[in-house]
């Protein structure tokens, strides 16, 4: 039955050499390799749990009173937009379901990606001749974050519409063209005209997923063809050679079970813990707001940038050229996501390095690299846990106006220290493996002087007097 | 041997042939190393399938299932619990049952420089028999930059992206009418100390971000008012754009101090991050990243005790933008 | 008690004592114990007659609730008209006495009992005519316009479904543990930096609709699943980061292998 279904494959395409590279094509199985795996199943998930969210969801701003089954909103005015999701949560069986695994995929979508990038950076995965290969996933991350923006903004609920006024806010600020370009998206100023959230609609679910979908194509073949990168274990990995589990039989099921894991960690959390209740945040009104609005994980780490910056609009001659929301809502998530894409080439300068490599580094092995990630890394940590400061005043008592000036300080401070220390800390995990090394080597040639000594003693005379 | 003996065997032979497997077309080694069988594990997987099974029918009955308490939880719980039986049987197929080869294998070559020559010298010797080869560079340039140019352009139409007028404009003129959010008009009198209130103009769309006010009502004493902006209160109410200008979210909460001497003194705050304004100087940053003051509206109460517009604000409302500070609004005309 | 408190205490009530009474209506027994209460805890801050103590309190050497702020210069303000609402209030949640001149008074261990307490409140609601402990109905009224209201009063210091919040210079409390009345009684009073909304802003049957959905917020439809707070994308994230990431790593640490040492 193999072989029938196998020959009709190959009269029909001619592709069965192909089909036997790629049956037999190797996978080196460390864990962290499967890191990019959990993203793209997660984002299969979003797709499909996406595609039956379409036919409930209705993208018109037109008002409408809600006479549904939710008492709280009872008689209030709210968009068809806002209500056609709260039907689905409430009417539509399965539709709350849905509705909350498809957002968790987001969440986790995200964090998975983060993950990765974090594995591939700190292995030195992203070197030549797999420079592309990194700079299309960046690009993805920055494309998942835009398109998880646009999705819970489609609801248009108090939260996520009190977000959109925000990336409104941003988008203005940029320096000469950014009300130009704010008018250009919103079709006027804020809360813009009717076509916005069909924009946003559209976008969200056929422009970006396209631009997504591409981009993984390419580069999950780049993978393929350049192959994977792989730990140096034993002798037997070397650059020319790479050693792991093939496609199949032994990666078919091992890639099958992650995604079959990756559905149902998400369906278990769609289903067990509650995201987004729109109805108790109520429809958006530009006049409205409610305290602890925060949007997604995955933009928080702006609140953090946009809470701290002082107050000061940059004016020249009546222009304002750079208006405050720029430094945190734009200018830093450019830096981050610049230095990340320049990177492979700054290290290289810094470097000398321009070899091809296959075998990845271990964080420790490159001190350098490890540090500057890691300073990074604690910069943007840092900027994010400060969006959570007025929680902190809150819980621990610590004044918000006192963690403010900590924090601005902190970001100075902070990363110098990270690199110093993460920088200290290779080498002396390097240090350490040396020593052991040589105590190894050291035993072991005493190991052997002591069988020759068996087999061949030396003379006792050699004994001092006592 | 007899005719018939010999067809007998003839036949017996072929039909023996018949029942034998046809021979391969060549021996072949076997691909996949081979390993002891796991009976136990089988079961285990074969189980966890069962499990599956019975979680998926699971999910299908809670679905056909009418008003279930906790029916989101339930329909989660049974789909999840399959999916993840499912990946348990899988990966105990994985480890332990199918054969897991360490193999080895070439990295592909890092390049490929005959293919590489061949390529360029395809594209080079095409040009050949052109004699003027900058000059065609230069017009396919310039052709395809133009036509590039011109497939953007109409993005521009997507919104008033060149007329920046639409961020000046609010409804407030001279005359119009402060209304609450049913339309009623605000009466001084209705405007009490130590409270807030949102209005909008009378007629005009509400969601616009030049619509909202914040009124708060101050004792005359507590104002300390810049000249230009002394005539905008009226009986010590004073209005401001209720959206905060660092990035647009409503400015929806009010410090009002029961005792003065010893709690912060009154502010506008917004709840985003939390830049505060003084509504007794007319708005003006005391903490948080907002970078301009509240733009006011200058009021005052007619016969009837209602409150008016005097005027538009004194500044353009919303988050700051590269003309933010270039002009005044002026009153939209209404459509 | 401190010395300085006691001694002062015992001066104001001294002058009390002589002072004729004959000059305002004579107490009745609950509001006569309520005074001898009041004498003992609140005068210090409240001044005699609970007229407040505004002026610049003179900076002598010792401890006590005025030394601790310096810079202030008044200590607590007149409780005069204040009526049984405000008392039954600040009583019943604990937020008096405070501890700090100055401080956000905050739901807390309450000093007094039953009995105490009603005799705390007789007396304040004789210091001058004041409004009486409120009557809420939030039975009688609209969930759906309590969370109107709600939206447009309340939700920007407590949060749309009043899990408490922040603002400079204030952290607005959960509204879990206030029971109606003293929902009704705090929309009345604005205390520490709360607006004060009275009933031309806030009728009373606005104010029980406000009342029911605050009620409702104790325990809001939460078909989802666990609600993890009802703070939104803070708690979700650390789930999505800590239950759901985790537990996807911890798939992959099965699936694939770990580094071999040397």
């Amino acid at each position: 039955m193999i072989r029938g279904a196998v020959r009709f494959v190959d009269r029909r395409s001619g592709t069965a050499p192909l089909l036997r590279k790629a049956l037999r094509y190797l996978f080196p199985d460390h864990w962290s390799f499967l890191l990019g795996e959990v993203a793209l199943y997660a984002f299969v998930v979003l797709v499909a749990t996406g595609i039956y969210l379409t036919f409930f969801y209705s993208d018109s701003t037109k008002d409408v009173v809600y006479h549904g089954p939710y008492a709280p909103l009872q008689g209030q005015h709210m968009s068809e937009a806002y209500r056609s999701v709260l039907d689905l949560s409430m009417t539509v069986k399965a539709g709350l379901l849905i509705r909350q695994t498809h957002h968790w995929a987001a969440n986790v979508f995200l964090a998975a990606i983060v993950l990765h990038v974090l594995r591939i950076f700190f292995t030195g995965a992203y070197r030549k001749p797999r420079e592309l290969t990194y700079v299309i996933g960046l690009l993805m991350l920055m494309t998942a974050l835009l398109e998880g923006y646009l999705g819970y903004s489609l609801i248009d609920d108090l939260l996520s519409g009190m977000g959109l006024a925000i990336g409104y806010g941003v988008a203005l600020s940029i320096p000469f063209f950014g009300a130009n370009l704010a008018a250009l998206i919103w079709d006027g100023p804020f809360p813009g005209g009717a076509p916005f959230y069909s924009r946003m609609y559209i976008a969200h679910v056929f422009i970006l997923p396209l631009v997504i979908a591409t981009l993984l194509a390419v580069h999950l073949a780049l993978v393929a063809l350049r192959h994977h990168t792989q730990f140096r274990q034993t002798p037997r990995e070397t650059e020319r050679k790479i050693v792991g589990v093939p496609t199949y039989p032994g990666q078919t099921p091992r890639s099958l079970g992650l995604f079959s894991a990756v559905a149902g960690v998400l369906l278990l959390l769609g289903g067990l813990v509650q995201i987004n209740p729109i109805w108790l945040w109520g429809p958006y009104h530009t006049y409205s707001a409610t305290n602890g609005a925060q949007p997604d994980w995955y933009l928080g780490w702006l609140i953090g940038a946009l809470r701290l910056v002082p107050s000061w609009d940059f004016v020249i001659g009546g222009y304002t050229v750079v208006p405050n929301p720029f430094w945190g809502g734009a200018a830093f998530p450019l830096i981050v996501f610049g230095f990340l894409l320049v990177w492979p080439w700054v290290e290289r300068g810094l470097t000398g390095d321009t070899a091809y490599h296959n075998l990845l580094d271990r964080p420790r092995d490159a001190p350098m690299r490890t540090a500057v990630g890691y300073a990074l890394l604690s910069w943007v940590l840092l900027i994010f846990l400060a969006g959570a400061a007025d929680r902190v005043d809150v819980l621990f008592g610590i004044s918000y106006s006192t963690q403010v000036w900590i924090y601005r300080v902190g970001v100075f401070v902070a990363p110098v220290v990270a690199a110093l220390v993460a920088y200290r800390v290779c080498l002396e995990l390097q240090r350490g493996e040396r020593v052991e090394r040589q105590r190894r080597g050291a035993e072991a040639e005493a190991d052997a002087a002591a069988r020759r000594e068996r087999l061949a003693p030396e003379p006792a005379a050699r004994r001092e007097p006592a | 041997m007899s005719k018939a003996k010999e067809a007998l065997l003839a036949g017996v032979v072929l039909l023996v042939s018949r029942l034998r497997r046809k021979p391969r077309l060549k021996e072949r080694e076997r691909l996949v190393a081979t390993a002891p069988p796991r009976p136990g594990w089988e079961l285990v997987a074969l189980i966890l399938l069962l499990a599956t099974a019975i979680c998926a029918a699971a999910f299908i009955v809670v679905y056909a299932l009418d008003r279930l308490p906790r029916e989101t939880q339930l329909l989660g719980l049974s789909l999840g619990l399959a999916f993840v039986f499912l990946a348990a049987a899988l990966i105990v197929t994985a480890k332990r049952l199918i054969v897991t080869e360490e193999l080895e294998d070439d990295y592909p070559v890092i390049e490929h420089p005959d293919e590489q020559e061949t390529v360029a010298q395809l594209v080079e010797e095409s040009g050949d028999r052109l004699t003027r080869r900058r000059l065609f560079k230069v017009g396919l340039g310039a052709a395809g930059g133009a036509i590039g140019l011109a497939l953007l352009a109409p993005v521009a139409s997507l919104g008033p992206v060149i007329d920046m007028d639409p961020f000046y404009g609010t409804p407030w003129r001279r005359g119009r009418r402060l209304v609450d959010e049913n339309g009623r008009p605000w009466r001084a009198s209705d405007i009490e100390q130590d409270n807030f209130y949102t209005a909008f103009p009378q007629h005009a769309d509400r969601e616009e971000l030049g619509s909202p006010l914040v009124l708060v009502r101050l004792a005359e004493r507590e104002l300390d008012l810049p000249a230009d902006l002394a005539h905008f209160p009226a009986r010590g109410i004073v209005a401001y754009s209720k959206i905060c200008t660092h990035a647009g979210c409503a400015i929806n909460l009010y410090r009002a101090p029961l005792f003065q001497p010893a709690e912060p003194k009154p502010a506008l705050v917004c709840p985003c991050h939390y830049s505060t304004f003084d509504p007794a100087t007319g708005g003006d940053v005391l903490f948080g990243p907002a970078g301009r003051k509240l733009p006011m509206l200058p009021i005052y109460v007619d016969a009837l005790d209602e409150l008016r517009a005097a005027g538009n604000f004194d500044g353009p409302v919303g988050p700051s933008w590269w003309g933010v500070r270039l002009r005044r609004p002026r009153t939209e005309t209404s459509p | 008690m401190t010395r300085r408190t006691a001694s002062t205490a015992l001066a104001l009530v001294a002058t009390l004592a002589a002072a004729p009474a004959a000059a305002a209506p004579p107490l009745s027994d609950l509001a006569a114990r309520g005074y001898h209460l009041y004498g003992q805890y609140c005068i210090a801050c409240h001044g005699a007659n609970g007229q407040g103590v505004l002026q610049p309190v003179p900076n002598r050497a010792g401890a006590g609730p005025g030394r601790a702020q310096e810079q202030q210069t008044a200590l607590a303000p007149s409780l005069q008209g204040v009526g049984a609402l405000s008392a039954d209030f600040y009583l019943r949640t604990g937020y008096m006495p405070l501890r700090e001149v100055g401080m956000q008074p905050r739901r807390s261990r309450v000093l007094f009992d039953e009995g105490q307490i009603r005799a705390l409140i007789a007396y304040v609601a004789s210091l001058g005519r004041g409004p009486p402990i409120p009557q809420p109905h939030p039975e009688r009224r609209n969930l759906s316009e309590g969370m109107k209201l709600f939206t447009d009063h309340c939700a920007g210091c407590h949060q749309i479904v009043a899990e408490g919040g922040y603002l400079t210079g204030a952290i607005p409390p959960p509204l879990e543990n206030a029971t109606a009345v003293q929902i009704a009684e705090a929309v009345r009073i604005g205390p520490y930096v709360m607006p004060r909304f009275s009933k031309k802003s806030i009728s009373d049957r606005e104010l029980d609709s406000i009342v029911r959905y605050v009620q409702y917020t104790k325990h809001p439809d939460d078909r989802g699943g666990w609600a993890i707070g009802h703070l939104g994308p803070v708690p979700e994230g650390l789930i999505a980061w800590f239950l759901g990431a985790t537990a996807l790593v911890g798939i992959c640490i099965v699936i694939g292998k770990r580094l071999k040492r040397e």
